[in-house]
């Protein structure tokens, strides 16, 4: 199998990422977007891992890994905070609890 | 490396001191003689001139890169200094906010002295996750749990655009070493590099300028700054932001720099936007505050001017921008801090009521405005004049000049509230005389650098 097809399903996971995050108004379904743009961007770097023959792009995706754990550790615990306070995880009602 | 290792170190300590202290004073002091151990550690690591690879290629440790840790070793030592108290209040987990200010200058370390793509996005990550909580660490406010969930969202949005731009550009070169021969045949061979790589140059402009909110990915910046507890403020909108800034140029001049042609004209975009938005929005602010979160991108659009200019000069204006803004913020921000009102209406009368406090802050505002004989104007000079050097782009400095005009406006509008109207200024409390001479001392630096901007970079 060419590795072109990882390439171009590599890209295509990482515009619909990009896509949920600019579209959707729900912070979970949004961290989710975020996570499918770190996990093609992994799948793209193992590919190019492969056509270089060089394994340095295969230890970084330990590392954005291990990041992206931490990341959303983080960022759940934020969202339990918001939805604690405002019974909501819609980020519409940010905008609306401003005015 | 020593900057690294004790601030990582620190870092833990901190958090381990809130189980043996009791009393909130003693974290606080330990907290103080931590930063000071910092700032002695960074001292040590100065070397005069020449480089130093470490960790197998993945640091290499400029003179230049030594001395912006020095400088920002001592930044944030005086940042501890001014607002321990203000931290320890802020919630009840006074030890673990220290902790977590060491951790982000760990991130700011290795953002300042990576030679590999790797170390640039794990530096990014320390330095960005820890902010995230410290923006929401006022957990009873809805405004500071809005600005967490908000700078969580946009800053892991722009990790992963950062990634996508150095997973390309490995694409292009095959290797994460800014100096190897894989790295440099491609991007500083003088010939055009593939369009792979072109676009991940892009990429990395478009995360960068999220982190540094550059306009026109600046718009999470407003109500972050202004929802996080004022405590932790000052330190997001300088330490960091030039923190992120110092990898940027570093980055750009170092390795992409045969074809700034290319990116030039994207980046010359928005610094024109930057100043725009920053400071037209910034006069419309009814809170100062809200003002300074404003201002604080329309400073970023001045910093953009040094990465923007690929020459010597502006190093020069980066490391005295770097300082010059970084004392103006924390000044006037240990005077906010002290108000009740965060409205221009709040400060009216505090020239008579709190002298020094008003001269702080009268010092620091005009240095963020650029006026002669604070750290301010020299820093607007020598970027703007980076930028001339180039002989380039006559108009947008022309433009950045008007700009830094209008910025006088709503600075002033602080100023004249302090001192020509009456009214009764309220402060929560009254600054005790190591703060007062904290902030005095403050102001004369800042005056100090107006005077001799050499001290800065002589080096």
């Amino acid at each position: 199998m060419p590795s072109q097809y990882y390439l171009f399903l590599g890209f295509a996971l990482f515009c619909i990422g990009v896509m949920g995050v600019l579209m959707r108004r729900n912070a979970i379904i949004i961290l989710m977007c975020i996570e499918l743009m770190l996990n093609a961007v992994n799948l793209l770097l193992v590919t190019f891992s492969k056509m270089h023959q060089n394994a340095d792009a295969q230890l970084f995706v330990f590392f954005i890994m291990v990041v992206a754990a931490a990341e959303v550790s983080v960022g759940l615990s934020i969202i339990v905070l918001m939805y604690r306070k405002v019974r909501s995880i819609d980020i519409n009602i940010l905008n609306r609890l401003k005015n | 490396m020593n900057a690294i290792v004790i601030s990582a170190l620190l870092g833990v300590l901190m958090m381990l001191s809130g189980l043996f202290f009791k009393r909130s004073a003693a974290i606080q002091w330990t907290a103080i003689a931590g930063s000071a151990i910092l700032l002695i550690g960074s001292i040590l690591e100065l070397i005069p001139a020449g480089q130093n690879k470490m960790f197998y290629g993945m640091l290499e440790l400029h003179h230049v890169s030594s001395w912006f840790n020095v400088l920002m070793s001592a930044c944030v030592m005086l940042y501890i200094l001014l607002f321990h108290r203000s931290i320890a209040k802020v919630g009840r987990n006074d030890a673990e906010y220290f902790a977590l200010i060491f951790f982000v200058m760990c991130g700011i370390y290795l953002m300042s002295m990576y030679s590999n793509l790797l170390i640039l996005f794990l530096g990014i990550e320390i330095m960005s996750i820890p902010q995230y909580i410290m923006a929401g660490s006022d957990k009873e406010n809805i405004k500071s749990n809005e600005s967490a969930l908000k700078y969580f969202l946009m800053g892991s949005f722009s990790t992963g655009i950062l990634l996508m731009g150095i997973t390309l550009i490995y694409g292009a070169t095959g290797s994460f070493d800014l100096l190897s021969p894989k790295f440099t045949a491609v991007f500083q061979s003088g010939a055009d590099p593939s369009s792979l790589a072109m676009i991940g140059v892009l990429l990395l402009i478009v995360a960068f300028g999220f982190k540094t909110s550059s306009s026109p990915f600046h718009f999470w910046t407003p109500d972050v700054y202004d929802g996080s507890p004022t405590a932790f403020t000052p330190f997001m909108a300088s330490i960091v932001k030039v923190g992120v800034f110092m990898a940027f140029i570093r980055l750009f001049h170092l390795s992409f720099i045969q074809m700034a042609s290319h990116w030039q004209l994207m980046m010359a975009l928005m610094i024109a936007l930057t100043l725009l938005i920053g400071n037209i929005t910034a006069v419309y602010q009814q809170s100062v505050k809200r003002m300074l979160a404003y201002s604080s991108i329309a400073q970023a659009g001045f910093m953009l001017f040094a990465v923007f200019s690929t020459n010597q000069t502006a190093w020069d204006g980066m490391m005295l921008y770097s300082v010059a803004y970084t004392l103006s913020t924390l000044g006037i921000f240990a005077v906010l801090i002290k108000m009740k009102d965060y409205t221009y209406d709040g400060f009216k009368g505090l020239g008579k009521k709190e002298p020094v406090l008003a001269a702080t802050a009268t010092i620091c505002l005009l240095s963020l405005a650029g006026i002669p004989l604070t750290g301010g104007f020299f820093a607007k000079y020598f970027v703007l004049n980076a930028a001339m050097e180039q002989g380039l782009w006559i108009a947008l400095i022309i433009f950045a000049v008007l700009m830094a005009a209008v910025s006088a406006y709503y600075y002033f509008k602080v100023i004249m509230s302090m001192y020509f109207y009456e009214g009764d200024a309220e402060l929560t409390e009254e600054s005790n005389a190591v703060e007062k001479t904290l902030m005095i001392m403050n102001a004369v630096l800042v005056i100090l650098l107006g005077v001799m901007p050499g001290l800065i970079l002589n080096h």
